[in-house]
């Protein structure tokens, strides 16, 4: 069939942006060639087949995808999307078109060597399209047949050492910032508690009993690179409980103007010369910096480590000594009940190998959440439904002021029983001795 | 096409199987100057919009080349990628968690070449394959879901709308001129694959119709129990419906003044669909942000109740998108993010110096959450 022509999307191939649209055709064309006589497993014109129909919905104004697909590998739950085009007699190279989740490495750092193994693979047996990466953090392989699953997962473990990543309700695929690797801000290794914990959780992975979706992202700073206050269950958020370390000598060269703020983050405009009462005194959330005698001082104890000063002075200020980070739970997008950012739960844990502080965490509330949760309910609307103070209990932590922003507003306590002397059953007649009808 | 085998057996699938791998190790793909100074890097800075220097207490130094990078990219595109940094980087390369490509070498010396090189590749169509920039006071690379390339929900396309936008906003990418860093983020259903609700400006596609529902399947391919219990407003109920031969079939009723539009009840049931060619378009919402830096991290807020969707460039989306990001470069504080402005100002005054209209779109409906939203306060601006 002669391929369909893209006037609509030909216009998105001007501009300076990367087009991803001259991507796609040049991909079709490395494909029609086929210079290096690869037996394509799937249509070899499957990147023309995407390029028409997604032609077609810039034409209709709607998508042209079918509702999913129950496909998969042997075993796992999750880690294949499936997907149809439902227009399968015009584009019969996209027919079937699924997806596949690879588990990205920690910290998506890789070898050229790898990169070009996984190009093999998927040229030969997939669309030769991919996402790097998707939203969660997977490498994504866009568009292959039914058949080629299982030969693709077990190219992928056999010869490439590589699990898929998670899909459906299950843990999702974990994902981290750079951290250690090469940030200055961070707290913990995330790449190694990232892929500690995949490791740990892979039967959680793969195999969906959950009630709905559940994900776990590390930051290793409160500047939240990876977005895991708004977006994961459970979001471990790197922080210290001692003192910011300051070098006196180069908060002296950024006040001389030496050094530039903020790593040279603001050098496109001239704001003038720094001024670090009004950009780093004045904008401290606590207020707890001052100047005496030339020398900047920290009440560390009022700090409530929001990064800001940090930021503005890398060469001056850094992160304190004594690390770990701080879990928040219940974070997720609006569907259904409307967007919920991570709660505080544990303001401080430590992050060293093996983990098992935060592991007992992690699993006093999936053994909640998997006998309390209805289905599609994540962990946020759980602790919605059933409260904060539930969730203290099932976790066996203590309620501390941290964990709110302010106490409640209203004397609608729940007490319990245990909690009151003398317990709730009481005798209606010995009242009426004292008190008539 | 002959088929070839990877040596798997459908007869005997958990022959040699192998499971439960889980990812490769990060530790494989270090650079060596990465490795060798995990844990020990003092500070950065950025030298030039896109470039990055990191340096350690070792005294060794990681030069780093940010570019931008469209999240769906062909293989063709990777090795080409994989070509650069054999050739610079010594075979090394990441990405970051904004759809960014980094490049990574160990002397200032390797910085301009490899630049050069990065800025001297376009597309046939003359787009830049690898603009360099996406750090400090500037925008960095939209993140954004699949949209019409490879969905089943979406009220808009992803791909397209985000294309269109940077190069609307192209020059914020390659220099550091606003007040904060400026974060945009798409997403082509509220399902929200990505931080959208979080994010200073997002785009977000909507249905604003009801679901179509097709009575004679409905049953067939759908749990009826689970299509109701999909709708968080209870709008969809049990119906027996006559079809036009006269057959009763099992089906659902929706309750059209209760429906908000979400699409859950289609992610239930396919027999469902909501998307439509009028219906359809974006919200733009502003304001979000994830860090806890000097505020806590905020939602982002509906600005636009509605833009229509305009293939394949959206004009209407870019040009408000444009009219924000001015607004606050204009006015807004030296590291003030978006939202920070905004409340600083006052959203009246918010939507008078963007430039937007106020419609009762805007004042939330929903649940509690909304009481908190609404001004319990004599303090007001005219």
């Amino acid at each position: 069939m002669a391929k369909k022509e893209t006037p609509l999307l030909d216009q998105l191939e001007s501009g300076p942006w990367p087009s991803f649209v001259s991507d796609l055709k040049q991909e079709a064309e490395v494909r029609a060639k086929n210079e290096k006589g690869i037996e394509y497993q799937i249509p070899s014109d499957v990147v023309d087949d995407l390029l028409g129909v997604l032609e077609l919905s810039y034409e209709h104004g709607v998508t042209h995808w079918k509702h999913g697909g129950i496909v998969g590998v042997f075993g796992y739950g999750g880690g294949v999307i499936g997907r149809y085009c439902d227009q399968p007699e015009q584009f019969p190279g996209v027919a079937h078109f699924h997806t596949l989740r690879v588990n990205q490495p920690s910290g998506h750092f890789y070898t050229t060597k790898y990169l070009r193994e996984l190009c093999d693979l998927w040229d030969f047996r997939g669309s030769g399209i991919t996402n790097m990466h998707g939203s969660t953090g997977d490498i994504i392989f866009i568009g292959t047949t039914t058949p080629q699953l299982e030969e693709i997962f077990y190219d992928l473990t056999h010869k490439h050492n590589q699990d898929l990543g998670g899909s459906g309700s299950n843990l999702r695929t974990p994902a981290d910032c750079i951290g250690q690797a090469r940030c200055e801000y961070a707290c913990y290794d995330t790449q190694s508690i990232c892929t500690a914990l995949t490791l740990e959780y892979q039967d959680e992975l793969h195999r969906p009993a959950f009630p709905y979706k559940f994900k776990f992202k590390f930051d290793g700073c409160p500047n939240c690179c990876v977005a895991s206050i708004a977006r994961a269950d459970m979001s471990f958020i790197g922080t210290w409980r001692d003192e910011i370390r300051i070098d006196q000598e180069a908060v002296q060269a950024y006040i001389g103007g030496e050094l530039a703020p903020n790593a040279g983050a603001h050098s496109g405009r001239d704001w003038g010369p720094f001024d670090i009462q009004k950009e780093v005194l004045d904008l401290c959330p606590t207020k707890c910096m001052w100047l005496e005698d030339g020398k900047l001082m920290i009440n560390n104890k009022e700090c409530t480590r929001c990064m800001h000063c940090i930021n503005v002075m890398p060469r001056a200020l850094r992160i304190g000594n004594d690390r770990g980070c701080s879990i928040l739970v219940g974070a997720k997008a609006p569907i259904l009940d409307g967007a919920q950012m991570g709660s505080l739960l544990v303001p401080f844990i430590k992050v060293e190998d093996p983990y098992d502080e935060i592991k007992e965490v992690i699993e006093s509330i999936w053994d909640w959440w998997m006998e309390e949760g209805k289905n599609r309910e994540r962990l946020g609307e759980l602790i919605k439904r059933q409260g904060f103070q539930r969730l203290l209990e099932e976790t066996g932590l203590k309620a501390i002021p941290q964990m709110v922003q302010e106490p409640r507003t209203n004397p609608y306590i729940f007490w319990k029983e245990d909690e009151v002397p003398g317990g709730f059953t009481r005798d209606i007649n010995e009242f009426r001795k004292f008190h008539q009808r | 096409m002959a088929f070839i085998s990877s040596g798997y057996n459908p007869d005997k699938p958990m022959e040699d199987r192998i499971t439960d791998i889980g990812p490769r190790n990060f530790e494989e793909f270090y650079p060596p100057v990465i490795k060798a100074n995990k844990g020990k890097w003092l500070y950065h800075e950025i030298l030039e919009p896109g470039v990055l220097v990191h340096v350690s207490e070792t005294g060794d130094e990681v030069y780093t080349v940010r570019v931008g990078g469209c999240r769906i990219m062909t293989t063709t595109h990777i090795r080409e990628i994989c070509e650069i940094a054999e050739k610079h980087c010594g075979g090394h390369v990441r990405f970051t968690t904004r759809n960014n490509i980094e490049f990574m070498v160990d002397s200032k010396e390797k910085v301009a070449p490899l630049k050069e090189d990065l800025l001297s590749r376009k597309f046939s169509g003359g787009s830049l394959k690898f603009p360099v920039g996406g750090t400090g006071a500037g925008l960095t690379n939209i993140i954004h879901t699949q949209g019409w390339i490879h969905c089943h929900t979406p009220a808009t396309d992803a791909s397209g709308t985000v294309k269109a936008t940077m190069d609307v906003l192209f020059d914020d990418f390659k220099r550091m001129r606003l007040p904060a860093h400026l974060r945009i983020s798409m997403a082509c259903c509220l399902n929200m694959c990505g931080a959208v609700h979080c994010s200073d400006i997002a785009i977000l596609g909507y249905h604003r119709k009801p679901p179509m529902l097709d009575h004679e399947y409905l049953d067939k391919m759908c749990e009826i129990p689970l299509a109701i219990a999909a709708c968080p407003t209870a709008a969809v109920k049990p119906a027996k419906v006559e079809l036009a031969d006269g057959r009763k079939v099992n089906s659902v009723a929706v309750n059209h003044d209760r429906c908000m539009f979400c699409g859950n009840c289609y992610t239930m049931c396919p027999s469902m669909p909501l998307a439509d060619d009028v219906g359809d378009g974006i919200v733009l919402m502003a304001g979000g942000k994830v860090s806890n830096r000097i505020s806590a991290p905020k939602f982002s807020k509906v600005v636009v109740a509605f833009i229509p969707n305009e293939m394949p460039r959206w004009p209407t989306l870019t040009e408000t998108i444009q009219r924000i990001v001015e607004a606050y470069a204009k006015d807004a504080n030296k590291y003030e993010r978006l939202g920070e402005w905004a409340e600083r100002i006052g959203w009246e005054r918010f939507f008078e110096k963007c430039e937007l209209e106020f419609t009762h779109h805007l004042i939330d409906d929903f649940r509690d959450p909304a009481y908190y939203t609404w001004r319990q306060t004599s303090q007001f601006k005219f």
